[in-house]
């Protein structure tokens, strides 16, 4: 057990844990931030997606030793977040979400690619959210609210 | 839809009990119910009126309704919601959708259990929601009346807000005190469709804020004071029991509190409880155990293929046989068509990973988690806690999808949760089961062998078809069999081959059900998913041969009442006319079939890019009945379409090996990502006054041929094994 300082949505927290838990647990159990979510613990869903030092990362493969100082920002700062804002008013507007449970990483990775690719492509959309896993099949509004959200933004 | 009071099964008697108590945070609560037939037993008027209740009217303006069956994804915590705010005329915007915890109020008023199968929610519960919805409104109206002296037809409602004659007005929660001493109006007149505010408009989910900003917990979210993590190490053949373990090196990591053996639905396992996932799921990869996998079956995909080939060369027990069953042999063998199909057992893997959390304190108990089955999972946990189910509270979660994986018959998530809270007393558990517990763990969609022998008439029509379908019951053994296995075909395996809605003559389709040593349970849309493929490729392939327009050719051959699925395509043909000119290597693929009384059809663009198919675009047209809320109704097409590409996908198989089942996680079973998901899906509902059908599982079924179609086009190959490996 060590004790770690994590710089997350802004706020120092600290922790004692395993340094070898993936950060994903750090979040849900530590800290009680259970919006970043567990699908599959291989990094083959990203349900778990937070940013990490500006980078979306899937935090069920990050050991919470590796962090170091790099900011952590979840899907419970978007509604703070200009960017991360727009992107959940037209997620609600347009009725993406069906179970959910995929949506923290889908807007998550949404979020990172609006950041740095404002007018996305349908091929950058695929290549961004190629990743994100949505067993209720909402892939079709997803793509649509992307790039509703960078009509938006613009 | 009919306008007065709605019909109802006759034998069904309805009452409805009105209860008045104090809110906790002051003020009155009206709750209503209405008794469904699961209650009608008792006496009329019971002296403690059951705590549960469907609309509470409160002193804030706060409308709550609960909402009696799992949401998961299908939206029907805003249908229902939707239903009963529109009968009742009230303020949309204070609607708050509440899941119902188990109890016998909420049983399905069909099925008789508290449940979501069969895509039966608005189907089952849209004349009730209604009705609940429009009783509360004659009572508030009523209770103004008297208020004003004046009858309450003078009175209107709108907005939570009662009108009277002379200008009079009052708000809901103003005259739910008094509505509640009133009776409950035995007859009601629901409403005229053009008078319909919400039902039949496009409504937004009321889940998706909390669903977008990480706030919605789910099941697996759950935290309780004191709470533990347990993981179950699992046997590595089904049924296999534990030969020994050592657990030294698991117990060595710190926060691990207790590992010990438990008995499973099948065979043994060795349960790890710890304060947290993390340390439960190291101690789990450290602990060494032992199976005794020899006295078990060692199922073998390869083996079990083979076996089932054979199997299909003779004819099974009969599930429908029409006109001349051997009228196939006057046709011509350069007139039939042989064809043998394989498809592979595959997992659901929902997203939010199975769990449920239990407390037990000895003469009660608490339980959380999703369920598509509360009653079936309240009293697994209560015979496994030596209660009775009433002693079992079970918290309804919002689950991260089910297609069926939440609705298991032998409850054995629930049953190991509860073995292990019972031993830890008093300590609430959450058991989770990790997505590789998930993919390895079983309940898959059968495997199935099919063959089919198709002779064609002279006007290109099939004109004798005999058809063996050969794979596991998924109802032997559960409480549902006597009701659906019939002359020992369980009609899971051969609905939409056996009720096909094509006119073919000397129709003759059998069913071997062999039993193997793999679980297996229902996959969104169930039999339909393989026998739609089947069925619809082999139409397509007839179409070709007949050199006729595959909507054209469907549409003579579908019996004349097959009202639905020929509205579908007609709105299909109109919707794709203008997709007659394509790009070069694009085709078209078309399907349909009607499943859960819902009709669906289905246009896909398709080419290969990378060796996979790729869907540019998809036309989905359906035929629910009236529409309850038509945004949903597109979702769910969009999606299921999207779920049933599962079928296609290269690694879209669950395969053992010496019992083994080979993938573990999603690198290895892999469901569809965005790209291998439509571009673009329009959704076209057939406009229609029917009584609603459910709309979950109706589009998963045609997409799958349909992509496979429109490869054939682009080929010349046929595709009768799945997962398309190659194309
Ligand atoms: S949980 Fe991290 S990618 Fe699936
Ligand atoms: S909305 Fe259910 S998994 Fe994406």
């Amino acid at each position: 057990m060590e004790t770690f300082k994590l710089t997350v949505n802004g706020q120092v927290k600290e922790v004692t844990a395993d340094p070898g838990t993936p950060l994903l647990w750090v979040l849900r159990e530590d800290l009680k931030m259970t919006g970043t979510k567990y699908g599959c613990g291989i990094a083959a869903c990203g349900a778990c997606t937070v940013h990490l030092g500006g980078v979306p990362t899937r935090s069920c493969v990050v050991p919470v030793a590796l962090v170091r100082n790099r900011p952590i920002l979840t899907i419970e700062a978007m509604a703070d977040d200009p960017v991360g804002r727009v992107v959940q008013d037209v997620w609600v507007s347009e009725d993406v979400v069906q179970c959910g449970y995929c949506q923290s990483g889908q807007i998550m990775s949404a979020v990172a690619l609006l950041k740095s690719t404002p007018k996305p492509t349908d091929k950058d959309i695929e290549e961004s959210m190629g990743g994100n896993l949505c067993r209720c099949g909402t892939y079709v509004r997803i793509r649509q609210a992307i790039k509703t959200s960078a009509r938006q933004l613009g | 839809m009919s306008t007065a009071t709605t019909s109802h099964p006759p034998s069904v008697s309805r009452r409805t009990f009105l209860r008045v108590s104090s809110a906790a945070a002051g003020g009155l609560l009206v709750s209503l119910y209405l008794d469904w037939p699961t209650i009608a037993q008792q006496p009329a008027t019971p002296k403690v009126y059951p705590p549960d209740a469907f609309v509470h009217v409160r002193p804030d303006g706060k409308i709550v309704v609960q909402v009696n069956r799992l949401e998961f994804g299908q939206g029907v915590q805003t249908a229902l919601p939707m239903l009963l705010a529109d009968e009742m005329d009230a303020d949309w915007l204070q609607v708050i959708a509440e899941l119902a915890p188990a109890g016998d109020v909420y049983r399905d008023p069909v099925y008789g259990i508290q449940m979501v199968g069969g895509s039966g929610s608005i189907a089952h519960s849209f004349e009730q929601y209604r009705q609940l919805g429009a009783r509360t409104r004659a009572m508030l109206i009523a209770a103004a009346a008297a208020q004003w002296k004046v009858t309450p037809t003078q009175c209107r409602a709108e907005s939570s807000v009662v009108y009277g004659p002379n200008g009079q007005s009052a708000r809901y929660a103003e005259l739910a005190e008094a509505a509640a001493h009133l009776p409950v109006p035995e007859n009601i007149q629901l409403k005229k469709e053009s008078d319909l505010r919400l039902t039949n408009k496009e409504v937004r989910r009321l889940d998706s804020g909390a669903k977008c900003n990480g706030s919605q917990k789910f099941g697996l979210d759950v935290d309780l004071p004191g709470m533990k993590v347990a993981l179950v190490a699992h046997p590595p053949v089904f049924g296999a029991k534990v030969k020994g373990f050592d657990a030294n090196a698991a117990r060595a990591i710190s926060g691990v509190q207790e590992v010990f053996e438990i008995p499973l639905v099948r065979g043994t396992g060795v349960a790890i409880v710890a304060d947290r996932f993390w340390a439960a799921k190291q101690a789990r990869d450290r602990l060494r155990a032992e199976w005794d996998t020899a006295s078990v079956e060692r199922p073998d995909t390869a083996q079990l293929f083979a076996k089932y080939r054979e199997l299909a060369r003779t004819p099974g027990n009969v599930a429908v046989s029409r006109a001349n069953a051997n009228a196939m042999d006057s046709i011509s063998p350069a007139n039939r068509i042989l064809a043998e199909y394989e498809f592979p057992y595959l997992a659901h893997t929902p997203m939010e990973p199975l769990n449920t959390t239990v407390r037990f304190d000895g003469d009660r108990a608490e339980v959380w988690g999703g369920s598509q089955f509360q009653t079936v999972d309240r009293m697994a946990i209560a015979e496994v806690l030596g209660l009775k189910p009433e002693q079992v509270t079970f918290h309804t979660e919002m689950a991260g999808g089910g297609f069926g994986r939440r609705a298991t018959p032998d409850s054995h998530v629930q049953r190991e949760a509860a073995t292990v809270a019972k031993r830890l007393r008093g300590i609430p558990v959450k058991l989770i089961w990790t997505r590789e517990d998930d993919v390895q763990g079983g309940y898959y969609r059968p495997m199935h062998v099919h063959r089919v022998e198709v002779g064609i008439g002279g006007d290109g029509m099939p004109a004798a078809w005999r058809h063996v379908i050969v794979g596991q019951s998924i109802l032997a053994g559960t409480p549902f069999a006597p009701m659906m296995v019939k002359n020992g075909v369980d009609s899971t395996a051969v609905e939409g081959t056996a009720d096909t809605k094509y006119n073919i003559p000397n129709f003759h389709i059998s069913a071997h059900h062999p039993a193997i040593n793999v679980p297996v349970l229902w996959w969104r849309s169930v039999g339909h998913t393989h026998n739609a493929f089947v069925m619809e490729t082999l139409i397509d392939e007839l179409a070709r041969r007949a050199k006729a327009d595959p909507i054209a050719y469907r549409l003579k051959l579908l019996s004349p009442d097959a009202k639905k699925l020929r509205n579908c395509l007609a709105l299909l043909q109109g919707k794709t006319a203008s997709w007659r000119s394509l790009p070069r290597n694009h085709a078209v693929g078309i399907a349909c079939h009607e499943s859960f009384e819902t009709g669906v059809a289905c246009a896909v663009e398709v080419s290969i890019e990378d060796k996979r198919p790729r869907i540019h675009r998809a036309t989905i047209t359906v035929d629910p009945g009236f529409a309850v809320n038509p945004l949903t109704i597109a979702s769910q097409m969009q999606g299921g379409v999207t779920f049933g590409i599962t079928q296609v996908m290269s690694r879209g198989a669950i395969t053992l090996k010496d019992g083994r089942v080979e993938q573990r996680n999603w690198d290895g079973y892999t469901p569809p990502y965005m790209k291998d998901a439509p571009v673009i899906a329009q959704v076209h509902i057939v406009p229609s006054s029917e009584k609603p059908s459910g709309c979950g599982e109706p589009p998963v079924p045609v997409i799958s041929p349909a992509v496979v179609n429109a490869l054939s086009r682009l080929t010349g190959k046929r595709y009768r094994t799945l997962p398309l490996t190659e194309i």
